[in-house]
C-alpha cells in the first residue's frame, strides 16, 4: 500500500468518540473515560468485540433452526389447522403465481439472515486468523450486513398484519406460530452481532504485521 | 494541553499538516467565519485511518483507504431537517388515529388500525414479539422524531440548546438502526398481495400518511448534519 505517511488514530495514541467522532488523546481518556464534547463512554475498540459477536453469531445458528423448522403462522379455517413455515410459505407463492412475493421472503426470511451469519463467521475467522486478504472489500461486506439484516423483520410485520386482519370467526383466522418468536430472536441476535463487530479489528491485524 | 498534544502529534506525523487551531475554534459556528484552508482531521469509523480534509467541503468525503462516508455536506440543514421532522410528527398522528386497513370478505369486515395487530400478538401471550414490533415500528420512530425536534428547535430559534440535547443526539443516532418502519411497509405490501386472493382489502388513510411519513422520516434524517450539530452542542461549550 502507498499509505506511508498515514497513520491511524491508534497508532497516534487517539481514541475516536464513537458517536461524535471526535479525536481524545489516550492521556485525557485515562483521566475521564468519557467523551468531553458529547459524554459518551469511550473506548479505542468495541469492548471484547470477538467474544461478543462470536456468542451472538452462535446464539443466533441455535435459533434459526427451530425458525425454519416450526410453524411460522397458524391458519384456522372451517375447523381444519394448517401450519406454514417460512419455506413452505415460498412454496406455496412460487406455485400460485406470485413469484415477486416468493422471491421477497425468500430473500428477507431465508438468504439474507443464512448471509448474514455465513459473512459474520467469515469477518471473525479471517480478523482471527489475522488474515490480510482483501480488507477493504471485508470491510463493504461489514458495512453491507449491518446494512440489510433489518430487512429480514418483513416476515415478522407480514405475520403481524396477518393477525390483526383475518379474523374472520370460524372461516378463517391466522394466528402467529412458535416459529415467528424464534425468527424474531435471529433477526434481533444478528443486528447486535454486527452492531458488536469492530471492523477495525480488520486493519488492526494487518497493521500489526507490517 | 491535551488537544495541542494531538495537534503536535499530528504535527510530527503527517508533515504537510498545517498547524491546527484549538478545536474551540474550529468547531463552533459551523465553520462560517472560517478562513479558508482550515483542516478537520478524522479518524475513519471503520478502519481507524486518519483522514484530513478541508474544514469548508461542499462535497462528500470518503476514507482514502477503506471508502467509508466520513463526511456529507448537507445545506441547510437545520431548516430542512425540522421542517421535515414537524411532517413526518403529524403524519404518525395521522397514521395513529385513523384506520389502517379493513378486510371485506363476505358478509364480514375486518377493520384495523397500525395498533390492532400488535394487540393480537399480545393476546396470544407472545409479549416479547409484540414489544419488538411496538418499539421498532412505533416507539423508536416516535422517539426520533421529538428527539430530533428537542434538539433543532432551539438552534431553529437561536435559544440556547437544550439541555440534554447532546444526550438526546446521541440517542436518537443510536436506536437508528431500529426504527424498521420502512421495513414494516414492505410487509404491508407483502400482506396485501398474500390476502388479494381471498378478500377485498380498503386501505385506509393511515397506510397512506403512513407512507408517506417513512419518506418524511427519510428525508429528515438523509438532511441531518451531525457534525455540525455536535459542533453546535459542544458540552465544554455550556459546561
Amino acid at each position: 500500500m502507498h499509505k506511508s505517511a498515514a497513520a491511524t488514530a491508534r497508532q497516534l495514541g487517539l481514541i475516536t468518540c464513537h458517536d461524535c467522532h471526535l479525536l481524545i488523546s489516550e492521556e485525557q481518556f485515562q483521566a475521564h473515560p468519557h467523551c468531553p464534547r458529547c459524554g459518551a463512554h469511550l473506548h479505542q475498540r468495541k469492548p471484547n468485540s470477538l467474544t461478543r459477536t462470536w456468542a451472538l453469531v452462535w446464539t443466533a445458528i441455535i435459533l434459526i433452526i427451530p425458525a425454519n423448522v416450526l410453524p411460522m403462522t397458524i391458519t384456522s379455517s372451517l375447523g381444519t389447522k394448517q401450519g406454514d413455515t417460512i419455506l413452505s410459505g415460498v412454496i406455496f407463492f412460487m406455485q400460485t403465481g406470485s413469484w415477486e412475493i416468493a422471491s421477497v421472503i425468500f430473500i428477507a426470511s431465508i438468504f439474507v439472515p443464512f448471509c448474514k451469519l455465513l459473512i459474520l463467521i467469515f469477518l471473525l475467522t479471517s480478523v482471527q486468523f489475522k488474515s490480510s486478504w482483501r480488507p477493504k472489500d471485508r470491510t463493504s461486506l461489514y458495512r453491507l450486513t449491518e446494512l440489510v439484516g433489518r430487512w429480514s423483520m418483513v416476515d415478522i410485520y407480514v405475520v403481524t398484519i396477518l393477525v390483526a386482519l383475518v379474523k374472520l370467526g370460524a372461516v378463517a383466522t391466522i394466528e402467529a406460530g412458535p416459529a415467528a418468536v424464534y425468527f424474531a430472536a435471529v433477526v434481533v441476535t444478528t443486528m447486535f452481532a454486527a452492531e458488536s463487530f469492530d471492523p477495525r479489528l480488520i486493519w488492526d491485524v494487518i497493521e500489526e504485521k507490517i | 494541553m491535551p488537544f495541542h498534544r494531538i495537534q503536535h502529534l499530528l504535527h510530527k506525523l503527517l508533515p504537510g499538516t498545517p498547524q491546527l487551531r484549538p478545536v474551540e475554534e474550529i468547531s463552533p459556528p459551523f465553520g462560517s467565519d472560517l478562513p479558508a484552508g482550515s483542516l478537520s482531521v478524522m479518524a475513519c469509523h471503520d478502519c481507524d485511518l486518519l483522514n484530513r480534509f478541508p474544514e469548508r467541503v461542499t462535497r462528500t468525503v470518503l476514507c482514502a483507504r477503506c471508502g467509508a462516508v466520513l463526511y456529507q455536506h448537507k445545506p441547510n440543514s437545520i431548516d430542512r431537517s425540522l421542517a421535515l421532522t414537524l411532517a413526518a410528527l403529524i403524519l404518525f398522528v395521522l397514521s395513529n388515529c385513523f384506520p389502517f386497513l379493513a378486510m371485506k370478505s363476505g358478509g364480514f369486515i375486518q377493520e384495523t388500525t397500525l395498533l390492532t395487530g400488535i394487540h393480537e400478538l399480545w393476546k396470544q401471550e407472545l409479549y416479547g414479539l409484540a414489544g419488538l414490533v411496538m418499539l421498532t415500528c412505533v416507539l423508536v420512530p416516535l422517539l426520533q422524531m421529538v428527539g430530533l425536534l428537542y434538539i433543532l428547535a432551539p438552534l431553529k430559534l437561536g435559544l440556547r440548546p437544550a439541555g440534554q440535547a447532546a444526550r438526546v443526539l446521541r440517542l436518537v443516532q443510536e436506536v437508528a438502526p431500529w426504527g424498521m418502519m420502512e421495513v414494516f411497509m414492505m410487509g404491508i405490501l407483502v400482506a396485501l398481495v398474500k390476502l388479494g386472493h381471498m378478500a377485498t382489502i380498503i386501505p385506509g388513510i393511515s397506510v397512506f400518511s403512513f407512507g408517506a411519513l417513512i419518506f418524511a422520516m427519510a428525508a429528515a434524517f438523509s438532511n441531518l448534519d451531525p457534525p455540525m450539530l455536535w459542533a453546535r452542542l459542544d458540552l465544554r461549550r455550556y459546561a
